[in-house]
């Protein structure tokens, strides 16, 4: 147990990194919007989502429905349910850790979770439910540091929400260092660029994974060789 | 705060409820079954196009009416991947990448 604790700490020490950095930005702009360490703790620890925090900023300047607000949340989690397919086998053996473990199934616990390889000797299961419960625990850490830190100085924070931009690239290029096809990832950029300009910058998430798995599909032969291709290597 | 404080705690409910939502989904329809054929075929490369996606999501508000509105952005991205490139550490990624675009949107193109 100890061994799988360990592992899962020294697995997830670059979502440390990236948490820390971007929790602190998180607690930091909500102290900007008049909401305090407790506020943006609370919602790291329950809300457990990145992108929708910094999008949910917007909704904290009023004017915006609960049921837009639900609509909006839905369309930019969408992708979760992505997370959850691909992850479908992985979690089957995990019993009375499941729940949690779908609950704090944010974009880099996935992308840990889906990257893992087993350890021989070791209790995995339990090595992907730290994994889970220390990037929950550093999100949370950082809401309330950046609360903390964001009200004693003050400084121009102009940009520092970059910061989630940044860890998304990394983890893309983490991703694409070691792909075996660059297909998908082609797919998705391509997708994207394209769902971009016709739907606009407000709606385009959903309409670009609907496409990109589509195209997936389609091209489901030169993919299905290029892995097999790899994996024979 | 613009909002009172029980406007705020009804916000971060229904954006809870709904992530929550999200993320349980897919155990929700195919519970203890096996996922149909189609989507085992998507679960190991689905991963690589979701996060191509999220990094053109990030850079959606990019233009190219002016400097101002795609110079930081991605220069800053490409620092970011040069960074990640050389050193492979996240931590140093991530805070080159934030603080060169910090430096840009505030001294260069304030």
């Amino acid at each position: 147990m100890k061994q799988a604790f360990r592992r899962a700490f020294t697995l997830s020490l670059p979502v440390m990194a990236g948490y820390l950095s971007l929790g602190i930005a998180y607690g930091i702009l909500m102290e900007d919007y008049g909401y305090n360490f407790i506020w943006s703790g609370l919602v790291s620890l329950f809300v457990y989502g990145g992108s929708i925090q910094f999008v949910a900023l917007n909704f904290l300047k009023g004017g915006f429905s609960l049921l837009t607000i639900a609509i909006m949340t839905l369309l930019v989690n969408s992708r979760h349910i992505f997370y959850g397919l691909s992850l479908f086998n992985a979690y089957r053996p995990m019993g009375k850790k499941k729940p949690y473990m779908i609950y704090a199934l944010s974009d880099e616990t996935f992308s840990l979770l889906c990257s893992y390889k087993d350890q021989p000797g070791l209790d995995n299961n339990a090595c992907m439910f730290f994994i889970c419960l220390i990037d929950h625990f550093w999100w949370t850490l950082g809401g309330v540091l950046g609360g903390l830190v964001g009200s004693l100085i003050t400084f121009d924070t102009t940009g520092l929400d970059f910061a989630m931009t940044a860890l998304f690239v990394v983890i893309f290029t983490e991703q694409w260092l070691e792909a075996k096809t660059h297909i998908p990832a082609i797919v998705g950029i391509l997708s994207a660029i394209v769902c971009l300009n016709v739907f606009g910058s407000d709606n385009f998430l959903l309409p670009t994974l609907i496409v990109a798995v589509c195209i997936l599909f389609l091209a489901k032969t030169p993919i299905s060789v290029k892995l097999r291709e790899e994996e024979g290597k | 705060m613009i909002l009172s404080a029980s406007q705020s705690f009804l916000i971060f409910l229904v954006i809870a409820l709904c992530t929550i939502f999200t993320r349980f989904l897919p155990f929700i329809i195919f519970g203890n079954r096996d996922l149909p054929l189609p989507l085992q075929y998507l679960g190991p490369i689905l991963p690589a196009t979701i996060m191509a996606v999220l990094v053109v999501y990030c850079l959606k508000s990019t233009a190219f009416s002016a400097p101002a509105l795609w110079v930081p952005q991605l220069v800053s991205v490409a620092v970011v991947v040069l960074l990640h490139l050389w050193k492979r550490q996240t931590m140093l990624s991530i805070i080159g990448g934030t603080a060169c675009y910090m430096f840009l949107v505030q001294v260069v193109f304030a």
